[in-house]
């Protein structure tokens, strides 16, 4: 079966349906299966343009990083994919675990991408970086007054700060890393204590987080800065007006730095084109993708010789908490489980 | 059945076991988590989290379920048994909700009403308000999310009583006034008994979603059971676990509906069927208003305000969304949604007929095991369509390999073919139950004559019941569609390469918050969601196929 029929799944339900069932699918050579948790508005741009430049066809799902990685497993040696692009290093972590993922070398993944953000035995790689970042709301709170996340949990934070829900993946990686580097018992202390610093229910999303305290909800919210950027750009006037009403603070300064995740990606196990995928995982890491990474989703690079777009660079620089990714992943079950004790919603 | 070959009753009855059996496997995969061991996590999630999720499932079910019952039933009143200005396009208007996906109307309702939305904004400038100065609803609440899924759901509900208050034999409804009792007593206790079949299958596909709905109780912050199996699949990274939970939901719901199904198991519901159509009471005055305004406040709250919504997002910016690749979503959606709801009657039809033939324990029990897969959120019932498909590939694969070294690679999964089975086994129970309280109303007489005049099983099916059923195929084939337009985990984890639909398009922007992006797609939705509506409407609308009915009972007297 040719590359034009596996675009076209009606054909092939069509032929299914008169009983012709569709023969042994013998892959094209110039093409990669992709299997990607990032969403393909975030991603589509990037994939195009490496067809073009190197004709490799790019065939695409998304859906949930879970989702994704049950369907890899069970699919077993016989699964289509040969890249599963995840957007935190937990479903990296949890992939290699499950065997589904190959090792990879590439002299130019491991010299381009800090140790701390790949796999060691190059199992998947970081892409580009997520912080998580506090906003404030300029008319109500002074920089001085912020520092730390455990800082958020004191007294004079009560009720202040918006959140979403512990269901949200990136406060599990948050809390994950404190599990890491502080232990079970500081890290529930803090929980059971920062979840008295919450305003209002956790709900919706980062942006919501940012809408609010620019409407006095609060005046401290805990989000991933890409939204914050996303908004400052928005067409949209209430974003933009909620997005210049805060400031963005840079948490840990002083201590091990701000929380940051990765998104990401690996090769398959069960890959038949491994070599169009390192080229793939490759081309997300050169120069110009890791650009776009920033100028169009506000990301940082995972390259640290490559500078961020004008809007971040306006945020100043931070130091990042240069715990490993695979960290997060281990600690990602027990991180759960702590704030279901604290009661964070 | 005596003139009927052993053989024929034997083929029937294979044949429905084995049909419901195979829709029933992804529901069998789930269940089969219970004989796996209980692992630590369950002592967690009882110390924690498991009795926010029971509580708050079953305060979103009984909210949900009254919700519909009153919004579904009075509309249905209203709509057949009265007439008052603009009752003609209420008739149709009414179901207009159904089209628009949940989790879209909570987002519209949040953009509406949230703390930071126009209202609120508004209402803080226009009186010099602060935080916390007044009251005013959380929208991201329970009793939000309740208002929601009641908004959008009642139409099953409507649909289906309305059906059932059409066909009521105008001479049970006249006789009742003529005794003396009121409208309103006739409504209480003789309209609404004997719509009861109806009510409870509407009823209860609104519970059933309800049950399994994600997207809304996720993005207002509610715990319910559903949104604790994806925590403890995704964050816990225990899918053993999350399927044992989802086990439970679905015993439970096999539960409600044994139970409702044992406290009517004396009554009969056939009755001669309306020799004209019911004669509506003309309203006037201050009563034909306020009929007037309740029918539009539902359909306004429920359509226009959030259409109208969605609308303006959608022309913020449609330039960038209305391209070439918006068509083929549309394509996409339409087709599948319709391959799918033509499917799913089928089965519905010989799965209901074969019952019919042949009413047993097993038989009913097959049959009920094969529509659960409707309690089940998308997402698991995806993954119980996955397994088995991907067992059966891989072990086709490597016998092949093992005897004539050649492989077959995956043949099902990820193709169409999983997806629409997964639908299948998703919708089931909506076709279902439409065509089977169809079928109640049919006397067995009119089979027993049919087949005493010589007719097949197979020929009184096709020549009498399909005929007769018309409505109710009809009102089975647009529920199906509705559903799969709307549809959104299962097409998300089971499509193939390159495959999405305006669904899934949806979802993406909508959940990294780009409503005005997602706005397009979404009202794509609802407007394709309108045409088969539209459709229902114009043989809903007339008096439904009395006449047809009629005829059939005299052809064979």
């Amino acid at each position: 079966m040719t590359t034009a029929h596996r675009s076209s799944p009606w054909l092939m339900l069509a032929y299914a349906t008169l009983l012709c069932t569709a023969g042994p699918l013998a892959y094209s050579a110039t093409e990669v299966n992709v299997y990607s948790a990032r969403k393909e508005a975030l991603i589509k741009p990037l994939l195009d343009q490496f067809t073009q430049e190197t004709g490799i066809a790019v065939n695409l799902v998304t859906a949930k990083g879970d989702a994704l990685l049950t369907r890899l497993q069970r699919e077993g040696r016989n699964s289509p994919a040969d890249v599963l692009i995840t957007t935190d290093a937990g479903r990296l972590y949890r992939a290699q675990e499950a065997g589904v993922l190959q090792p990879v070398f590439s002299e130019f993944l491991d010299a381009a991408i800090p140790a701390h953000l790949r796999s060691a035995e190059g199992y998947w790689y970081g892409l580009s970086v997520r912080a998580r970042v506090f906003v404030y709301a300029k008319d109500r709170v002074k920089p001085a007054q912020l520092s730390s996340y455990q800082a958020l949990a004191g007294p004079q934070w009560q009720h202040r700060v918006c959140i979403r829900s512990s269901s949200n993946i990136y406060n599990q990686s948050l809390v994950a890393g404190m599990l890491a580097t502080q232990g079970a018992d500081k890290t529930q202390a803090w929980l059971d204590d920062f979840v008295g610093s919450f305003a209002r229910p956790p709900q919706g999303g980062d942006r919501d987080q940012v809408k609010a305290v620019a409407a006095g909800q609060c005046d401290v919210a805990v989000i991933n800065s890409y939204y914050l950027g996303a908004m400052v750009d928005s067409t949209d006037d209430a974003e933009h007006g909620a997005a210049a009403k805060v400031a963005l603070f840079w948490p840990n300064q002083d201590g091990r730095g701000t929380h940051i995740n990765i998104s990401g990606a690996g090769v398959t196990a069960a890959a038949t084109h491994v070599s169009e995928a390192t080229r793939l995982i490759e081309f997300l890491a050169r120069d110009e993708s890791q650009q776009w990474y920033a100028q169009i989703n506000m990301e940082y690079p995972v390259r640290v010789d490559i500078a961020p777009s004008e809007l971040l660079k306006s945020w100043g620089d931070f130091k990042a908490d240069p715990l490993a990714m695979t960290e997060l992943g281990k600690f990602n079950t027990a991180a759960v489980m702590a704030m279901d004790r604290a009661g964070w919603k | 059945m005596e003139i009927t070959p052993r053989g024929t009753v034997f083929s029937w009855r294979a044949a429905l076991v084995l049909g419901a059996g195979l829709i029933s496997i992804p529901v069998w995969v789930i269940l089969a988590s219970l004989t796996q061991p209980f692992g630590d996590i369950w002592q967690h999630l009882l110390d924690t989290v498991f009795r926010d999720y029971v509580v708050n499932s079953l305060i979103l079910m009984v909210g949900v379920g009254v919700g519909t019952l009153v919004l579904g039933v009075s509309g249905a009143w209203l709509t057949s048994m009265c007439d008052f200005p603009g009752r003609k396009i209420f008739d149709w208007a009414l179901l207009l909700p159904m089209a628009i996906p949940a989790y879209i109307i909570a987002y519209t309702y949040t953009g509406l009403l949230d703390f930071t939305g126009p209202l609120q904004s508004t209402l803080r400038e226009t009186f010099a308000w602060g935080v916390g100065d007044y009251w005013f609803p959380q929208i991201r609440s329970l009793g939000g999310a309740i208002t929601m899924l009641s908004l959008v759901l009642y139409p099953y509900v409507y649909l289906l009583v309305r059906v059932a208050f059409m066909e009521q034999s105008t001479a049970v409804l006249e006789a009742s006034r003529s005794l003396g009792k009121s409208p309103w007593q006739t409504l209480f206790q003789v309209a609404l008994p004997l719509a009861r079949p109806a009510i409870a299958a509407g009823v209860s596909l609104a519970l059933m979603e309800s049950l399994a709905d994600y997207g809304t109780v996720d993005y207002f912050g509610v715990s319910t059971f559903t949104t604790g199996i994806f925590r403890t699949w995704y964050g816990l990274g225990d899918l053993r676990t999350a399927a044992q939970l989802s086990s439970f939901l679905l015993l439970f719901v096999f539960l409600l509906i044994g139970l409702e199904r044992w406290s009517r198991r004396r009554m009969r519901y056939h009755h001669h069927a309306a020799q004209n159509p019911p004669s509506r009471i003309t309203l006037t005055g201050w009563r034909a208003a306020a009929c007037f305004a309740f029918a539009f406040s539902i359909v306004f709250f429920a359509f226009l305000l959030p259409a109208a919504q969605l609308l303006l997002w959608a022309l913020q910016n449609w330039q960038a969304n209305f391209n070439a690749a918006f068509f083929t979503l549309v394509t996409n959606s339409f087709l599948l949604a319709a391959v799918a709801a033509v499917v799913c009657l089928l089965a519905a039809l010989f799965l209901a007929y074969g019952k019919r033939l042949h009413p047993g324990k097993i038989e009913e029990a097959a049959v009920r095991v094969s529509s659960m897969g409707y309690a089940l959120p998308g997402t698991v019932v995806a993954v119980g369509v996955l397994i088995p498909f991907a067992w059966f590939d891989n072990t086709l694969d490597a016998w092949l390999r093992d005897s004539f070294d050649v492989s077959s690679g995956l043949l099902l999964s990820g193709t169409l073919i999983a997806l629409v089975f997964a639908y299948l086994v998703r919708f089931l129970s909506v076709s279902l139950q439409t065509v089977e309280s169809g079928l109640l109303k049919i006397r067995p007489a009119i089979d027993e004559s049919a087949r005493s005049l010589g007719l097949t099983p197979a020929s009184v099916l096709g020549k009498i019941h399909i005929p007769m059923l018309h409505g109710s195929l009809l009102t089975a084939l647009l529920l199906v569609f509705v559903d799969v337009l709307k549809e959104l985990p299962t097409t998300l984890i089971l499509r193939p390469f390159n495959f999405n639909t305006l669904a899934v398009r949806t979802y993406e922007l909508a959940s990294d918050e780009r409503l005005a992006d997602a706005a397009l797609p979404a009202l794509a939705i609802v407007l394709i969601g309108l045409l088969p509506v539209i459709l229902m409407t114009r043989t809903i609308g007339r008096e439904p196929l009395m006449d047809e009915i009629r005829d059939n009972e005299l052809a064979l007297q």
